[in-house]
């Protein structure tokens, strides 16, 4: 008996144990959908959630870096729905390069992390308001550069929108393989280079960082430029998504990034979690979001009922485990 | 002429000398917003033709002042909430959920049915009136019930906390209303948001109701010094001997229903209520306002006057771009570069580097 106690001890202690949990919940709620729907547990259903949510996990694994950093980034729906409004912009009416507008948009949107990165760093502000401020320079700048939303008829973006990537049966859109390579990306930046270690550290114990010898402060820039980097890039495939560039794109987005990454097993304390659990906790986003569609009596708020709920079990699950590890 | 009831600004008086007085003046904490609140009022009077002008029409004040203060009426209410939150090193991200969730109850409870009697129709509301502002204003109590407790009992990030709520609130509103926009015909109702008493906003009313208990329980007893203590140093506080934990609770709750508040005014005001948009972003504003106002969002140092000057500041803000033809939209960039420049004035780090540049 006390053998599987303390077994079990081990394992809820273990640093994956709530990334282990999500994948659970995950293949519950899928269990639950192929049971109570039939064609529910089609690999295409499954592809559909990476799918319509690719720009949503580009997005939460640059959420997941400045979280684990011990920071939160507040600015990504506006940074996404400015970078819908750029790329629109630059394409229908600069009749800018596909390329050259990819390549533009990306930097500007690093360069806007960057920027606030180095704000809360040089004057030691809360993340929280300097990414606040953030937020409204960007949904207002959307509004600046136009009050309507802009549709793209650009050829290449119009051809994207529509490319099938035949796999396994079934099929991935362009955005849905850009989000997964981002992800591979990250993870190997996370846990295999200088910077995810620092970024690990820093969100441990920034003294400590610093006494390491650690440059605190260039890994808090590059962690909220990386941030801005996933959110412009989250915008090109959004508008690769929907072929518009609108001020209102992504609004609330931002929430549902600190969700997914919560959700995932990402301690909000900072230092402490995975990069990979963004895509868990995202598709549970998603196969909520998909439950409900299947269901067809349920209306779209319970979408939002539910991932408070699952947000509220999940950081009192983690402050549980938190409280017992010290 | 002007003719704003303004407590913050009444200094502290007594026997001092006039150059002891002048620089307290100066050192004054509201010296700042209240400055940069007289600044976009002299723009205001520069740019818009008849802006201090006030008129009585129908025995209520109208004029551009009076617009500005009404308007401000449900800000002033959330800011004055956030701030004893703030002032606690905690933030209620939630106020706008809130927002739309006592409003949605007090119009589905109220809703109004059409009677007619002796020939003219006139609207009954669905429940007692006071039944269900009592009903909108306890949901707001427990809003933030459950805001307090899981901050200073689950002992959760309070922005965490708050998002939790702020996320599943506003689904519980629309869950309510079905997604609808629920009407309100019933008449009494509308006195709340868009009445007049003695010529002034039935509004107006209730924040200086509302101001004026919170500035006598702040000041006229303990609670102030110890929320004050329980932003300085919280471990310190509770090993003083404060219920710490009650304290947080308390100020969270009293967050809420001060939202709670905003939302019946803003429900009354324009006669319905929109689970959607209602308070959309208002935590944020809220934020600003109490930021504008001088209250560091480090904790223990807070002003509520400070706040009402902040609030007064954004609505000033909007007023102006409104009226100035600009498009609404700057607004946005414009609050913006505010939260920067204040901000980045308000940090240690900065002022250090002032005083290194002017030495």
């Amino acid at each position: 008996m006390s053998a599987i106690a303390s077994g079990a001890r081990g394992l809820s202690a273990a640093p994956w144990f709530t990334s282990l949990v999500t994948v659970i919940l995950l293949v519950v709620m899928l269990g639950i959908g192929g049971a109570a729907y039939p064609g529910f547990l089609s690999m295409q259903v499954g592809f559909n959630l990476l799918i319509d949510n690719a720009f949503l996990l580009v997005v939460a694994i640059g959420m997941g870096f400045v979280i684990l950093s011990g920071g939160i980034d507040l600015s990504v729906g506006a940074v996404l729905a400015l970078s819908t409004m750029l790329t629109a912009w630059l394409l229908q009416n600069a009749h800018w390069h596909p390329a050259a507008v990819i390549l533009a948009v990306l930097l500007l949107g690093a360069m806007f992390g960057g920027a606030m990165g180095l704000i809360i760093h040089l004057f030691k502000l809360q993340p929280f308001i300097v990414t606040l401020a953030g937020m409204f320079l960007a949904r207002g700048l959307c509004y600046l550069v136009s009050v309507e939303s802009i549709t793209i008829d650009q050829p290449f973006f119009v051809a994207v929108s529509q490319t099938q990537i035949p796999f396994l049966g079934g099929f991935l859109s362009p955005g849905a393989v850009i989000a997964l390579v981002a992800l591979l990306l990250a993870v190997w930046l996370a846990h295999f280079t200088a910077f995810g270690r620092a970024v690990y550290a820093v969100g441990g114990n920034e003294q400590s960082a610093a006494m390491m010898g650690l440059n605190v402060g260039a890994t808090r820039v590059g962690v909220y430029a990386l941030s801005g980097l996933c959110a412009a890039l989250g915008g090109v495939l959004f508008s690769f998504y929907m072929l518009s560039g609108y001020g209102l794109h992504g609004q609330g987005l931002e929430l549902d990034a600190i969700a997914a990454v919560v959700i995932g097993g990402t301690l909000l304390s900072g230092g402490y979690g995975y990069i990979a659990g963004a895509l868990s906790g995202v598709l549970v986003l998603g196969a909520i979001q998909t439950l409900i569609a299947f269901d067809g009596t349920l209306s779209s708020w319970w979408t939002k009922i539910v991932i408070g709920g699952l947000l509220f079990v999940f950081c009192v699950v983690q402050r549980i485990m938190g409280g017992r590890a010290k | 002429m002007n003719t704003r009831v303004d407590p913050g600004l009444t200094k502290p008086e007594g026997a001092v000398a006039p150059a002891a007085w002048r620089s307290l003046l100066l050192q004054h904490p509201l010296l700042r917003p209240a400055a940069a609140l007289l600044v976009l009022l002299v723009l205001d009077a520069l740019l818009v033709p008849g802006f201090f002008r006030l008129e009585i029409k129908d025995g209520h004040l109208y004029g551009p002042l009076v617009d500005i203060l009404n308007r401000a009426a449900p800000l002033m209410l959330a800011a004055l909430g956030m701030t004893l939150v703030i002032a606690t090193r905690g933030i209620d991200i939630s106020v706008g959920a809130v927002v739309a969730l006592s409003g949605t109850v007090a119009a589905m409870l109220i809703g109004g049915t059409m009677v007619v009697n002796n020939g003219v129709p006139e609207y009954v509301a669905n429940t007692p009136m006071g039944t269900a502002l009592a009903a909108a204003f306890g949901v707001a109590l427990l809003c933030g019930l459950w805001n307090g407790v899981l901050v200073a009992g689950i002992k959760l990030q309070p922005i965490v906390a708050t998002l939790i709520l702020m996320v599943a609130g506003r689904g519980l509103a629309q869950l309510l209303t079905d997604g609808q926009i629920v009407t309100v015909y019933y008449q009494p109702y509308f006195f709340l948001g868009s009445g007049y008493l003695f010529g002034l906003p039935f509004a107006l009313y209730v924040v200086a109701a509302v101001l004026a208990a919170t500035l006598l329980l702040v000041k006229k007893t303990a609670l102030g010094l110890f929320i004050q203590a329980v932003g300085i140093n919280p471990v310190a506080a509770r090993l003083a001997g404060l219920r710490t934990a009650t304290l947080i609770v308390f100020v969270y709750v009293f967050c809420s229903a001060c939202a709670g508040l905003a939302g019946l005014l803003v429900t009354s005001n324009i006669k319905s209520a929109d689970a959607n948009n209602a308070g959309l972003l208002l935590e944020l504003d809220a934020i600003l306002a109490v930021t504008l106002g001088g209250t560091s969002l480090a904790g223990g140092k807070f002003s509520l006057a400070g706040s009402m000057i902040g609030a007064l500041i954004i609505q000033t803000l909007t007023w102006t771009i409104y009226s100035l033809g600009v498009p609404p939209e700057v607004n946005m960039v414009v609050k913006a570069v505010v939260v920067f420049i204040v901000c980045i004035s308000q940090s240690g780090e900065f002022r250090a580097l002032l005083k290194r540049r002017s030495a």
